[in-house]
């Protein structure tokens, strides 16, 4: 046994120059998965879920969150508290609820209007949070103002962001195109329905939101 | 006798206008223009703060049937050089472009263009 015992040296460098503890924000538009990516993180680490997905836009109205989860890699570690946030949206069509999805016009209604309050409470909980997760669909444009948004708040705290390039089991997926718009941040093609990737996403989130930064505030 | 076409007004705005107004005037002035139906190009755009507040006030402002919110696009931000960062100049948004969602749709975008296209009568109204 060494002169540390069992303690490695990279948890001694972590203990000292890294974060043991950060609050982890998944953020991203609506229907991107960041409810079944939340679950999969829980499901890995704790045996327990966030909440229940939809198809429906806006399924997550209000933040949820689960502290101390802990996500090992190797010998070093990181203790999160991850908040599920809603999706991000410039606008919410209540009519969109009724066409596309079929409810009717009272829960489409209430659903809208939930929908803005999660808006509001996601943008609120930034100030809040030491890094994110910013889930991206990798079927779609990445471009997206919400993600350029989001982006932007988090470069102006100097808060480290990680991005999910979700839905890399579907065919017409593209995580490349996300690495090519975003080369300034990490990008981890995952699947969180089907949990492919997830052991580099979490080694990646454990090196990544471990680092010591000096956040910036507004 | 043809009916005529509902008229959609799209303003320029300088950024001698914008440098004028605070955060919070500017913000509200935007989403008055956008909610009476306007799409502005604003020379300078928003800095990643004043976005997030912009899109925390418009979902303030959603009304069921007669504003959805907004649809916005900015183009990415100016970097500024190193002799810049020196003299503590801060990151300059471009050129934006806001209207109200039942009627202005991107189509595309990437750090060089924004496409969009004008739908009257789209969304809520």
């Amino acid at each position: 046994m060494g002169l540390f015992g069992k303690v490695s040296l990279a948890s001694i460098l972590q203990r000292i120059f890294g974060k043991k503890h950060a609050k982890i924000g998944i953020y991203g538009p609506p229907n991107v998965g960041k409810t079944t990516l939340a679950n999969r993180i829980l499901r890995d680490w704790t045996g327990d879920i966030m909440g229940s997905v939809s198809e429906v836009p806006h399924e997550t109205r209000r933040a949820k969150w689960k502290k101390n989860v802990k996500v090992e890699n190797g010998s070093s570690s990181l203790l999160m508290d991850i908040v599920d946030t809603p999706g991000v949206a410039t606008k919410v069509d209540y009519k969109e609820f009724m066409n596309t999805w079929g409810l009717t016009k009272d829960e489409a209604k209430r659903r809208a209007k939930e929908a803005t309050e999660g808006v509001i409470e996601s943008i609120k909980w930034l100030e809040d949070i030491d890094g994110v997760l910013l889930v991206m669909d990798s079927t779609q444009d990445p471009f997206t103002q919400v993600n350029v948004t989001i982006l932007g708040n988090l470069e102006a705290r100097n808060l480290p962001v990680l991005i999910a390039a979700n839905k890399i089991d579907m065919e017409e997926s593209s995580p490349a195109t996300l690495k090519s718009a975003f080369p300034q941040h990490p990008v981890i093609p995952i699947s969180a329905l089907t949990g492919y990737n997830s052991d580099n996403l979490y080694t990646t989130m454990v090196n990544h939101f471990s680092k010591k930064r000096k956040k910036k505030r507004r | 006798m043809a009916k005529k076409e509902k008229e959609i007004s799209f303003n320029l705005v300088s950024r001698h206008k914008l440098d004028e107004l605070t955060s919070s005037e500017k913000l509200q002035f935007i989403l008055k223009e956008v909610k009476k139906g306007k799409i502005l190009v604003l020379e300078r755009g928003l800095t990643p703060f004043e976005q997030a507040n912009l899109i925390e006030n418009t979902m303030k402002e959603i009304e069921e049937d007669t504003f959805i919110g907004v649809e916005m696009e900015g183009l990415g931000e100016d970097k500024p050089s190193f002799f810049q960062k020196l003299f503590g100049h801060s990151r300059k948004p471009r050129v934006t472009l806001i209207g109200p969602a039942n009627l202005l749709k991107t189509i595309r975008k990437d750090n060089d263009m924004i496409q969009t296209k004008i739908i009257p009568g789209r969304g809520a109204n």
